[in-house]
């Protein structure tokens, strides 16, 4: 049974359209898919393996190589907290401590509720406001313990709907407009304008000498 | 002090809440840049750039005109802009990701017409979803108004450009890794040589991978010219720099400063800069270029912020990231956490950085969990020895990366700055700054 809808088979195909070699839309494929059910599931890949013509282990082993491509299911919030240099000088643990015993669970663990999950997470590069967080990748900086439980908060009763879109959601903003002529073309057009400019060239030094 | 007060290139809109808009974007000079190079030729925008010698902005500090120059008579061409960010306490292409989208989008263009490239992508960390939203859009704004696609102003030169999302891998950052993965593969840095994606790069044609903030300079050396960039800063590190400055300071940020002229103390103290160190303390240590790099103590916090100077001091300006330690910190802890880091991002391909990030985790974790013994810090050094022979700076490297010689940076500088607290940790199994 297909898994992934209609639009997005037909984004993942203009995704591959971009690209010289459509392998490279694989990536981005995989987070197409993973905002549809949260997590890329067996069938999800097999699927976009079929789409791109690879095999399913290839789709895999891409996947599974990044950390944002769960091949596990996760709560609708992964909560990231970052931990590495800056944070933790600025009381990254003591938060992830906070953030445990506020959402009943340990770093790895979701929620009995499938609402959360909790990570320790690399720098995310918002360092000047440690300790912070992400929610879906999306950035909350300065966390206080205060902070971190009205956010909880603000996330569990829909609050945040907008700012904050259930986890796989990522670019909700589509291309538009593009070359609209085949490379070839453009690359044809490209050798034509290279001869002029060498033929300009030429005439100049002739001028000089 | 001796603060500059030169006017800043890469930062100048971002005063503005509404600086990523195409509006704001026109309104402040946009795309003026752009045009002037489309009425060069080429080779004349590449020349200004070269006359710059804007260094990379990367972590590598390659200058960027020569990159360019590797590519002159390669039939065809990939521009790949370098946005995956992830150096810890690095977040200086993420605030202009976020925040001049269209400054990044016009360099990229500047420098697809300077290489008559036909086909640019963008590489943005896939943690930045807000910044992915907001290039996507200022993609679209520029296509709109015919700044990218087919005959760019009228002016006969077609480009395209491609928003590329990647998904959570240090490694990426690494530019041959970052090709394989926007090949759709594991981010997996290729054997060299070649040395640079110039000879073999995307799909195996000849390559230009730039950073972001490498391309924000653009617009401005084309308005400007290259000269009146060079004249900024000092010797082989021109114009300004954006540094990113983060630990225990007052006002840590993002502060573009011109290079060469600006010192760590100014930094770190100046009160309109880092303000000086949070709640009275002293300085103890400070990281001058990101995490891979080897430390500093308070006894070099008047060197400038200039490539070469700290390199000859024996650590590197990296990427521009300087994270500040205070007096009670405790650098196990802190050498500990970066070391980590290193063993959570290695890739797995080579030995000594996949095993050996591993142990040399496991024995600073030991220590810092008070079960060190004291024989742990000549064994932490062979180790690192066997990662990076001799631990010397620049560094040996035994992988195929660099990441693997950016293991031992932490690990190594803070047994040989602060032997004496590893020592306490061992000897009473306990932290003294608890």
């Amino acid at each position: 049974m297909a898994r992934l809808s209609a639009e997005t088979m037909a984004q993942a195909r203009e995704l591959m359209s971009l690209y010289p070699d459509s392998r490279s839309a694989l990536v981005p494929i995989c987070h197409l898919a993973q905002a549809e059910e949260g997590w890329l599931s067996p069938e999800a890949m097999e699927e976009i393996a079929e789409l791109m013509g690879l095999a399913p282990a290839e789709v895999l082993g891409t996947a599974s190589f990044y950390e944002m491509l769960r091949t596990e299911p996760v709560g609708r919030y992964m909560v990231s907290v970052c931990t590495n240099i800056a944070c933790l000088l600025n009381g990254a643990y003591e938060l992830v401590e906070h953030a445990e015993e506020r959402l009943g669970i340990s770093v790895g663990a979701t929620t009995p509720d499938s609402m959360f999950s909790l990570e320790e997470a690399e720098c995310i590069a918002d360092c000047d406001r440690a300790p912070c967080l992400q929610v879906n990748h999306r950035f909350f900086g300065s966390v206080s313990d205060e902070r971190f439980d009205n956010l909880v908060e603000d996330l569990a009763s829909g609050r945040l709907e907008h700012d904050v879109p259930p986890h796989g959601v990522l670019c909700r903003v589509r291309r538009q407009g593009g070359l609209a002529v085949p490379a070839e073309q453009v690359r044809a057009e490209r050798a034509e304008a290279d001869r002029a400019r060498e033929e300009r060239a030429a005439a100049a030094q002739a001028e000089k000498s | 002090m001796a603060l500059t007060d030169v006017a800043p290139i890469v930062t100048a809109r971002l005063r503005h809440p509404d600086s990523h808009t195409l509006e704001r974007y026109l309104a402040t000079g946009g795309y003026a840049g752009l045009r002037r190079a489309l009425r060069m030729e080429p080779e004349q925008v590449a020349e200004e750039v070269n006359a710059a010698s804007l260094l990379g902005r990367g972590g590598a500090g390659f200058p960027a005109g020569r990159k360019w120059s590797m590519l002159r008579k390669a039939p065809v061409r990939y521009l790949v802009v370098n946005g995956d960010e992830s150096e810890p306490a690095t977040f200086k292409d993420h605030l202009l990701i976020e925040r001049d989208p269209h400054g990044i989008i016009e360099g990229t263009l500047i420098a697809a017409y300077a290489n008559q490239v036909a086909q640019a992508f963008i590489y943005v960390r896939g943690e930045f979803a807000l910044g992915l939203e907001r290039m996507q859009t200022a993609l679209n704004e520029a296509y709109e108004n015919g700044a990218v696609g087919r005959d760019i102003f009228g002016s006969g030169f077609s480009v395209d450009i491609v928003v590329h999302p990647g998904a959570g891998a240090y490694i990426c950052g690494e530019e041959t890794a970052l090709l394989e993965s926007l090949e759709g593969k594991r981010g997996f840095p290729r054997i060299k040589p070649p040395y640079f994606p110039a000879a073999i790069g995307l799909y195996g044609e000849p390559t230009i991978v730039n950073n972001t903030e490498t391309m924000a300079n653009l617009p401005w050396i084309i308005q400007h010219g290259g000269h009146a960039f060079a004249a900024l800063g000092e010797g082989s590190s021109t114009g300004t720099r954006l540094f990113a400055l983060s630990g225990h300071v007052r006002r840590p940020g993002n502060y573009e400063l011109e290079m060469a002229k600006t010192t760590f103390r100014d930094l770190i103290f100046a009160p309109v800069l880092g303000g000086g160190i949070r709640g009275g303390r002293q300085l103890k240590a400070f990281i001058p270029g990101g995490a891979s790099a080897p430390w500093f103590g308070p006894d070099k916090v008047d060197l400038p912020l200039d490539q070469d100077a700290v390199g000859k001091a024996g650590s590197m300006l990296g990427s521009g990231s300087v994270i500040v330690m205070d007096d009670q910190t405790c650098v196990v802890r802190a050498a500990w956490r970066i070391v980590r880091f290193f063993y959570r991002e290695s890739c797995g391909q080579c030995t000594p950085c996949r095993e050996g990030s591993g142990w040399v985790e496991k024995v600073v974790r030991r220590i810092e969990e008070g079960s060190g013994r004291e024989e742990d810090l000549d064994l932490l050094l062979d180790m690192c020895d066997n990662i990076s022979p001799g631990l010397s700076w620049p560094p040996q490297q035994t992988t195929i990366c660099v990441l693997g010689p950016s293991i031992p940076s932490s690990i190594v500088w803070a047994i040989r700055m602060f032997r004496d607290e590893f020592l306490v940790h061992i000897k009473e199994g306990a932290c003294p700054y608890g």
